[in-house]
């Protein structure tokens, strides 16, 4: 029993470990922003989901006690990942859109097209537009 | 076995960290350092939990979650500061 799981833990530690790296190789390699996105929201959660699925097996097994602390921290990860990923996205789209940052990998050198109703881009109404 | 699982997974988190610093430092985007940011918070929080699981404390569990909730908030006020230059609108 101790050995099946000291096999389990280093498994997913060592499982964890290169997922992290993998999703930073990806935010390096990758060529634009749109894409380096997947590599910290997939790869690099799993990566430290893995690693707090070990510790959840080793304090019981290792220390006899139970603790929730692992279990909330992955929740709260596994939650925010997307919500980060959108606002980085969005952020990234706005900027393109009125031409602040070009990203010649993309061919968008001067700005998005200006769609008639975009939540971030321009408003329906004229006069929301009036400060821009 | 898991001293040693525990040493390379060390390396290759470490490994990931400073990939995430040269994105940080290269950009070539403001949103890609965001973006970097991000990924290092997370590659620490990975860290501190195999720290605890190395001297088998708990301790650092608190120091973790702390670090998650921190990036979370520090990362979204980032990217509003970004899209609407502000952040408490």
């Amino acid at each position: 029993m101790m050995l099946l799981a000291e096999i389990a833990i280093s498994l997913l530690i060592l499982i964890g470990g290169a997922f992290a790296l993998i999703g930073s190789w990806g935010l390096v390699r990758l060529p634009s922003l749109m894409t380096r996105l997947h590599g910290p929201t997939k790869a690099t959660t799993l990566g430290v989901g893995g690693m707090l699925i070990a510790s959840m097996i080793y304090f019981p097994v290792y220390e006899g006690h139970f603790s929730a602390h692992e279990l909330l921290i992955t929740l709260f990860l596994f939650i925010v990942a997307p919500i980060t990923a959108n606002m980085i996205a969005k952020a990234h789209l706005h900027r393109q859109g009125t031409g602040i940052d070009p990203n010649p990998v993309d061919d968008i050198q001067d700005g998005l097209p200006q769609p008639e109703s975009w939540a971030t881009f321009r408003s329906a109404r004229p006069e929301d537009n009036a400060g821009r | 076995m898991i001293g040693f699982a525990i040493i390379a997974a060390f390396a290759m988190i470490a490994l990931a960290i400073l990939l995430s610093a040269w994105r940080l430092f290269r950009g070539p985007t403001r949103s890609d350092r965001i973006l970097a940011l991000d990924t290092m918070v997370i590659n620490a929080i990975a860290l501190i939990v195999l720290f605890g699981i190395y001297e088998s404390t708990t301790f650092y569990f608190e120091a973790a979650l702390l670090l998650a909730m921190v990036g979370f908030v520090g990362t979204v006020a980032y990217a509003k500061f970004l899209l609407r230059g502000d952040i408490v609108e």
